[in-house]
Formats: C-alpha cells, sequence, structure tokens
C-alpha cells in the first residue's frame, strides 16, 4: 500500500475529526443565514466530542462495566481489556454544554427573527446601516 | 468552615443564583438583596484566602473528598487568591452600583437578571480558583453561557451582537477543550499540577507543542487579542449597562489569568520560553493589538464604543508583558489584570451612569455633562487619567512595570505602542472632557450665565460606589509596590529571571 494512504488510514479518527471541524467552521464563517451558522456551530461541537471519544477506544477492548466491583472486584482489573471510560464521562459534560449553547443560540436566533423579520445576515446589516 | 472557602466562593453564588429567580416569582424585591447577600459573601471568602495565602503560602481544597489526581482540586496561590478579590469585588460593587439601572430597565425580568448576574460571577470564580483543566472548560462555559444571555437582554441590535459572540466564543472554548484533549492524550491527567508534572518530562514531543498552540488560540478567542477582537466592541456596547459593568472589566481580564495559568504553571516556563520565534512573534501581536486597538477607538463617536476599544488594546499590554518574559514584564501583567478591572469598572460604571441620566452617550448627549452629573463626571476623570497613565492613579504603575520589563528585555516595540496608546488615551479621554466641559447644552446659545440646568445625578448608590472606585484606584496605585513585593513576586514560578 501506499505509504500516504496507510498513514491516512492508521490515524483515521483524527482526520475524520479535522474534517468534521473544518466543515463546522466553514458552515460559521461561510455561511450567510444564522442556523445555518448555528449548525456548522454545532458541528464544530461535535467534532470535538468525537475526538474524545475516539481516543478512548482500544483495540480488543470491552465496555467498562465491571461483574461484582464490590467486595472483591478490585484486585484483578485488566486495564488493558476495558476501554477508556474518562473521556466519555468529561464528553456528557461537553454534550451538556453543547445543548447549552445551542439552546442560548436558537432563542437569540428567534429574538432576532421578531426584530428584523429575517436570518439572513447581510438583509440583516443592510437594514441596520438604514 | 474556615477551610471549606474554596468551595463556598462558588458554591453560595451557585445556589443562590437558583433561589433568587425562584424568589423573583414570589416578589422582586427579594432579588437584589439575595444577590448581594451571595456576592458578599463571596467577597469575604476572596478576602480570607488571600490573608491565608499571604499568611501560611498556598493551599488546595478537594472536591467531595476525592484526592487529586483523579478528583477535582481547587487551588489557591497567591496569583488566584488576588485575581478572586478582584473578581469578587467587581461583581460586588458593580451590583450594588447599578440596583436602580435595573430596576429601570428590567422591571419584569429582575429575578431573572440577577440569577444570570448571580450565575455569571460564579462562573468568573470558578475559572479561577480551579486547579482541573477540564472543570476550568466547564465554568468557563458558565461564564460565557450567561454572558450571551446577559448581553443578548439589551437593546437596539444585543441580539444580533451576543449571538455573533455566540459563535466566536464557542469557537474558542472549542480550541481549548481540543487542546486540553491532547494534553489528555499526551500525558492521562487533567489535574493542573499533575500536567505540570509529566509535561516537564516529555516537552519536546509534538503532540505538547500542538497542545499549547491550540489552547493559546482558543483563549486568544476568548479574550479578544486582535485580530480575533471582532466580537468584543459589538457585544460590549449593546449591552445593558448593568450587565456591561461586570462583563467588561472581568471577562477579558480572567481570560488573561487563564492565560498566565497556562503558560506558567501548566506548561513549565521552560517549556513557555524555549520558542524564541514564538516569543518575538507574540510580542510583535501584542505591540499590534495594542496599536490598532488605539486607532480604532480614535474613530468612534460615543463614549461606549471608545471604551469597548480600549479594552481591545489593553488586552495587548497584558498579552505583552506575559511574553516579554521577565520577573518585572510578568509582574506588570498581573498588576494590570487589578488595575484594569478596577479602572474599566470605574469608567463603565460612569458611562452607565450618563447613560441611565442622559438617555445616550453619544458625544452629543454629553455636552454640559460636567456641570449636570459632577460627581461622575470627576470619577470618569479620574477613570480616564488612570487609563491614560498619570500617576498617582494605579495605571501609571502598571504601566511602568510593563516598560521596565521590556526595556530590560530590549523588546522596544512593545515600549514604542505602549507610549502610542497612552498619547491616544490622552487626546480620546480630553475630547469627552472638553465636550462635557466647554460645550454648552443642548438647546442652549452659549455656556456663559446659566443656572439653568441643575445638578441632576445618577441615583445615590451608583454616585456612593463611584466615589469609592476612583478613590480606590488611587489607593491601588499608592499601594502598588506593596502589593508587587507582597502578593505578585511571590506568584511567579522561580524559573523566571
Amino acid at each position: 500500500m501506499d505509504p500516504v494512504i496507510a498513514f491516512i488510514i492508521a490515524k483515521y479518527n483524527y482526520w475524520m475529526y479535522i474534517i468534521l471541524m473544518m466543515i463546522g467552521l466553514c458552515g460559521m464563517i461561510i455561511k450567510k443565514n444564522l442556523i445555518k451558522k448555528i449548525i456548522g456551530m454545532n458541528i464544530f461541537q461535535t467534532a470535538i466530542i468525537l475526538f474524545y471519544i475516539s481516543i478512548a477506544a482500544k483495540k480488543n477492548a470491552t465496555i467498562p462495566i465491571i461483574a461484582h466491583a464490590h467486595g472483591d472486584g478490585h484486585a484483578a482489573v485488566n486495564a488493558a481489556g476495558i476501554i477508556n471510560p474518562l473521556p466519555h464521562v468529561l464528553m456528557l459534560t461537553a454534550i451538556v454544554v453543547a445543548v447549552a449553547t445551542l439552546g442560548v443560540a436558537l432563542a437569540l436566533a428567534i429574538k432576532i427573527y421578531r426584530q428584523y423579520h429575517t436570518l439572513e445576515e447581510d438583509e440583516i446589516i443592510s437594514q441596520i446601516r438604514e | 468552615m474556615n477551610s471549606h472557602f474554596p468551595a463556598l466562593i462558588i458554591v453560595v453564588p451557585l445556589l443562590s443564583a437558583f433561589v433568587i429567580v425562584m424568589a423573583g416569582w414570589l416578589n422582586k424585591k427579594y432579588c437584589f438583596p439575595l444577590a448581594a447577600a451571595a456576592l458578599g459573601s463571596s467577597l469575604v471568602s476572596a478576602v480570607a484566602m488571600l490573608s491565608r495565602v499571604m499568611d501560611s503560602g498556598p493551599f488546595t481544597y478537594h472536591l467531595g473528598g476525592w484526592a487529586p489526581p483523579w478528583g477535582i482540586e481547587y487551588r489557591v496561590d497567591h496569583l488566584n487568591a488576588l485575581v478572586l478579590v478582584v473578581v469578587a469585588a467587581v461583581a460586588f460593587i458593580n451590583l450594588i452600583a447599578t440596583r436602580a439601572i435595573v430596576r429601570a430597565d428590567f422591571p419584569e425580568k429582575t429575578g431573572s437578571f440577577y440569577g444570570l448576574y448571580s450565575l455569571f460571577a460564579t462562573g468568573l470564580l470558578g475559572v479561577v480558583v480551579t486547579g482541573d483543566a477540564f472543570n476550568l472548560f466547564v465554568l468557563l462555559e458558565i461564564t460565557a453561557l450567561t454572558g450571551y444571555a446577559l448581553i443578548g437582554i439589551g437593546k437596539q441590535h444585543a441580539p444580533l451582537a451576543s449571538l455573533n459572540y455566540i459563535f466566536m466564543g464557542t469557537i474558542g472554548a472549542s480550541f481549548y477543550l481540543l487542546g486540553v484533549g491532547y494534553l489528555y492524550l499526551a500525558t492521562g491527567t487533567l489535574n493542573m499540577a499533575d500536567l505540570a508534572l509529566h509535561l516537564s518530562k516529555i516537552s519536546g514531543s509534538t503532540v505538547v507543542l500542538a497542545a499549547f498552540l491550540i489552547c493559546l488560540t482558543g483563549l486568544y478567542m476568548k479574550m479578544a487579542l486582535f485580530p480575533l477582537h471582532a466580537w468584543l466592541p459589538n457585544a460590549y456596547a449593546c449591552a445593558p449597562s448593568a450587565a456591561a459593568g461586570i462583563i467588561a472589566p472581568l471577562t477579558t481580564k480572567v481570560m488573561v489569568y487563564v492565560l498566565i495559568r497556562i503558560t506558567l504553571f501548566v506548561f513549565t516556563p521552560a517549556f513557555t520560553y524555549a520558542h524564541l520565534p514564538l516569543n518575538q512573534a507574540m510580542i510583535w501581536l501584542a505591540s499590534l493589538a495594542i496599536v490598532m486597538g488605539s486607532i480604532l477607538a480614535l474613530s468612534q463617536k460615543s463614549l461606549k464604543k471608545i471604551l469597548v476599544y480600549i479594552i481591545v488594546a489593553e488586552v495587548g499590554y497584558m498579552v505583552g508583558g506575559l511574553w516579554i518574559g521577565n520577573r518585572i514584564s510578568i509582574s506588570g501583567s498581573i498588576l494590570h489584570i487589578v488595575n484594569d478591572a478596577a479602572m474599566t469598572l470605574c469608567v463603565f460604571l460612569a458611562a452607565a451612569g450618563l447613560q441611565f441620566k442622559l438617555k445616550g452617550d453619544s458625544f452629543i448627549a454629553l455636552r454640559g455633562s460636567f456641570r449636570k452629573m459632577p460627581y461622575t463626571m470627576a470619577a470618569l476623570v479620574v477613570g480616564g487619567l488612570s487609563i491614560i497613565g498619570v500617576p498617582p492613579t494605579c495605571g501609571f504603575f502598571s504601566k511602568w512595570y510593563l516598560i521596565s520589563g521590556a526595556l530590560t528585555a530590549g523588546t522596544y516595540q512593545f515600549v514604542v505602542a505602549l507610549l502610542l496608546n497612552s498619547l491616544v488615551n490622552v487626546v480620546l479621554f480630553f475630547r469627552i472632557f472638553e465636550i462635557g466641559y466647554f460645550e454648552p447644552f443642548p438647546g442652549q446659545d452659549s455656556h456663559r450665565g446659566q443656572k439653568a440646568q441643575a445638578i441632576n445625578e445618577a441615583p445615590l448608590s451608583m454616585v456612593a460606589m463611584l466615589l469609592l472606585v476612583s478613590a480606590g484606584l488611587i489607593a491601588l496605585g499608592l499601594f502598588s509596590s506593596d502589593m508587587v513585593t507582597r502578593i505578585i513576586l511571590p506568584s511567579i514560578p522561580a524559573g523566571i529571571l
């Protein structure tokens, strides 16, 4: 196999998150519609959430639930056989943050629509200039 | 009780925020006293922690009793004890000062406003007190989300400005989160002290360098360093005066604190200052921010717009002082966090009072304001002189430290930018003073022999707080060398010359 393709495939999770992040960033910068910008913002945040989730994965590992952990569960935990639960926990918080951001952004979009009767940024700016 | 101050300082305003909103449903009168009590208790905790740190050195607090690096650790040292006092004091003073304005601006939404205000202060205090990199992100977003809402309830174009702030702020916070992700990837820990320990062993790694640059980009966006400042002017100028009085003095300053925390305490000074071209580029960037902030401020036609571009320039001061990287310049940066918070509070409170009474802050509205509102304008003069940097106001001393640090390091472009900015500030403020003092009131032929316009001052609580803050500006100046030797110098890591 071509070494370049091998390099891309070996690190495909990073490529995916960077592509998603750039899609989100483009949405925020290029699109003129405020709702599309908000969608771009959400894709951007989701890309970073997926990045965290992907670094938790391990080959041939199982979910981080230990049966019969109470009592004598401490002794024999094979860390290599269990995926890392910490990034998942962190991302639960990040998802809450992303949802809250989305909520505030949409609420403001409603307010903007009531004020200017449009969600196209250039139309709003031309209204402000008048 | 005594040992729980690091938790109490954020738990009290956090829980109070919900109580305030609920109390607002019963009777709007309860909201203000509750908010004042909550933020007052935070101020007491902050002062108690500062005195404890000065007596017996840094201490830590383990939330829920979980030991770090697994649990979240709150760590109080000289640096963040000082910033905590600043944050709590500004939040408390602005709350008292803007009581009448809030009552007039939000008769229906008093409860929501004070709830958001209390949450905003919680977020800022949490960002400063935490010793965990991911916890910092969460608290940063609490601050940002409440900030968006506080700005968005303003009039005119506030919702649009706030939405633009959401886009930029979210990109900034997400970049910081990504940087923390890379740090976690490289070290497997999120506790700042633990991170510093691990990072010193792998400082050559490209993952660490990537994490560093990504974190920096995110933080620069959040603190509105030129050219990433585009969200700030409209958002701060459109924000309701009562909210602008806490958002404008604190948000950028707390972000500069985070920058100092990340660069000097997570990535060690040895790593941060190891890349000479990067340092030089950052100093140039900071100098450019100062110059561009000055130029943009000159072209504005209203008081608040001028003040927000001054904030853009001031961010350059603190970032430049950090990157020059000797003890004097870093002391200047930290001192400027304190001083700039105080001076920005002073001028924004004065602007809020003027806007409240004169129904506008354009140059035309400001005519004759000295006669109409003598105390408010006197406070604006003290604040203006401090931003210009006239001794004995505090602004002079932090500029002095920054300039002598820059001269020691030989970064003359920063000195030139600083002096240029001081000159521009002279022009900006004296133009306002001239309009306020010499130009006649609207609808009046000349300014001779008029007793027509009686004194029509801002509300008493506002004037009292303004005079307190402007006296504070001079007091901070007089005691600045004490503050530097007793608090700021012990907070700088030992590795810096």
